[in-house]
């Protein structure tokens, strides 16, 4: 069973070791000629205001946030899934619990959609 | 090491170094096909110097590629920066190590080499790097590494532009990340397996998936553009607002592993479309392509590079049929019309085919799947009044209801 996952491994070494070799080639063969307005951050040609490093809106700490709530809804639903295909006599059981699940996680969904975390202003 | 075990990696690395060729060739050559089709579509040429017909532009491309300068801006992150281009490139290039892309081969061979010893292989040899039994899986779980790429490309570079195009790109991402994984919950209710082989099988003895569950596939249609930040779905490098996005400052190969990462990962939504719901690398109306042998690999591994190639051109078609959405049209699209679309199908393709299995008592595997298109040419055709006549995406065109007169002005002829 395990076997299955060698390639994958060594699918990984390879891949790496390509991502390396093709980066080391470049900077092998690159030319040098590097002054400090080349290497200033690019801003349309205007010069540099401030630093990047600046706060950015929460909005995207919020998107994060309700990403992993309902990804990890999905990864309950593929069991889940699988299950009801494959105990396909107890599957009235599995569909009532599945559906009182996702009943929770709708009104948890309107709940944020009222509260305005899905608007973008 | 015993001779099977042996035999099994000799042809394992075999399979990977061919998949592996003809996908960084492959992903070449769609940059040429993508400015070809681009070309046509504009009545203009396209590239035709390099080469016959351009077929050597690519290659010309690769090299100037490695030869150009490189640049690490000066107040960068030099790890992350150096790291980033990797990142998204390694997630893109293992993902394709799970779709099978042509039907199982019997193999049988014995022979022994100096220093190595004996190799034995006595079976069917899956045509997929890996062939894993949660393929499915693999899928979903190595797709979303490739936000890490972007995420700190954006971030580690030091640029207001590319900052904002990496914060962008990962909110996008895994606003549409959400709305894939739950549109294929569907397959697996019909298949009642995560591994690729048997979602094929499944496909074969019914129906390709696209019938029974259309709006899976059209869910994951748009996800999967929207993953892989192709247009309409490209706000993070939206060019006439954010210069090149996270990669900005990207130069030489550093930069091109950018672009080889987008086509890879478009090449494997392609075959994850193809594969879940075009029937894989099935033939359509016959049965002698599941018995096994040389011929049925050849052709059927020709039958899914014909759909693969389908799929990766309507992309390009898409390119240049739609424009760009604007960003809160392109969150409020992914999180309040395509979540609940897929969450709600999941209850209601859960309750149609209970209800047919138990209910109507129905035996047959295509029987049931034609009930459940039936099912979906309603659904389908609600759901796309409704979308076509902006009930459903209000959201996505906010009108300040207060800014707008009463009444609606009236035009009086003199």
């Amino acid at each position: 069973m395990l076997k299955a996952y060698v390639p994958i491994l060594v699918l990984i070494a390879f891949v790496v070791l390509n991502a390396v070799g093709m980066m080391a080639l470049s900077h092998v063969l690159s030319s040098y000629r590097q002054t400090p307005v080349k290497l200033a951050p690019y801003e349309s040609g205007i010069p540099v205001l401030g630093d990047a490093r600046e706060r950015f809106s929460v909005k995207f700490y919020l998107v994060a946030m309700l990403f992993i709530i309902f990804d990890i809804e999905t990864v309950f639903m593929i069991p889940w899934a699988v299950a009801v295909r494959q105990l396909s006599d107890r599957a009235g059981m599995l569909i009532i619990e599945m559906f009182a699940f996702i009943l929770i996680l709708a009104v948890g969904y309107v709940y944020i959609w009222k509260r305005g975390a899905l608007e973008w202003d | 090491m015993t001779p099977a075990l042996k035999g099994f990696l000799l042809l394992a690395t075999l399979k990977m170094l061919v998949v592996f060729t003809v996908l960084m060739v492959g992903v070449a050559l769609l940059t040429l096909m993508e400015r070809k089709v681009s070309a046509w579509m504009q009545n203009r040429r396209g590239p035709n110097r390099v080469g016959w017909a351009g077929l050597l532009q690519p290659a010309a491309d690769g090299v100037k590629n490695i030869l150009k300068e490189e640049t690490i801006p000066a107040e960068a992150s030099r790890t992350l920066f150096m790291l980033a281009p990797m990142m998204a490139f390694i997630p893109a290039m293992m993902l394709s190590a799970v779709i099978p892309w042509a039907a199982p081969l019997p193999v049988t061979f014995d022979f022994t080499l100096p220093m190595l010893g004996q190799f034995t292989h006595d079976g069917l040899l899956p045509f997929a790097v890996a062939d894993l039994p949660i393929g499915f899986l693999f899928v979903l779980a190595i797709s979303s590494l490739g936000v890490y790429g972007i995420a700190l490309a954006g971030w580690s570079s030091n640029n207001k532009y590319s900052l904002l195009g990496g914060l962008r790109s990962s909110a996008q991402m895994i606003s549409y990340e959400v709305a894939m994984g739950m549109s294929l919950i569907p397959v697996l209710l019909l298949s009642g397996n995560v591994s690729f082989g048997a979602i094929i099988a499944e496909q074969q003895t019914g129906l390709w998936f696209v019938l029974p569950l259309f709006l899976s596939f059209f869910v994951f249609l748009i996800a999967g553009l929207a993953e892989t930040n192709r247009l309409p779905f490209d706000l993070p490098e939206a060019e006439s607002e954010l210069v090149a996005g996270y990669h900005s400052e990207y130069s030489a190969m550093k930069f091109s592993m950018f672009p080889i990462a987008e086509y890879a990962n478009i090449v494997t939504v392609c075959a994850m479309i193809v594969t879940l719901f075009f029937g894989g690398w099935d033939i359509p109306f016959t049965r002698w392509d599941q018995t096994g042998g040389v011929l049925q690999t050849v052709l059927t591994g020709l039958v899914m590079f014909l759909k693969v190639l389908f799929w990766i051109f309507f992309v390009m078609w898409i390119r240049w049929s739609l424009p760009r959405f604007r960003y809160d049209q392109l969150m409020a699209l992914g999180w309040k019309v395509m979540l609940p679309l897929a969450l709600g199908y999941i209850v209601v393709t859960t309750l149609a085919v209970y209800g047919i299995e138990h209910g109507l008592g129905v035996e047959g595997v295509r029987l049931k799947m034609l009930l459940l298109f039936a099912l979906n040419v309603v659904l389908a055709y609600g759901v796309f009044f409704g979308l076509d006549r902006g009930h459903i995406v209000v959201g996505s065109y906010r009108q300040d209801s207060t800014s707008l007169p009463e009444a609606p002005l009236e035009v009086t002829n003199p």
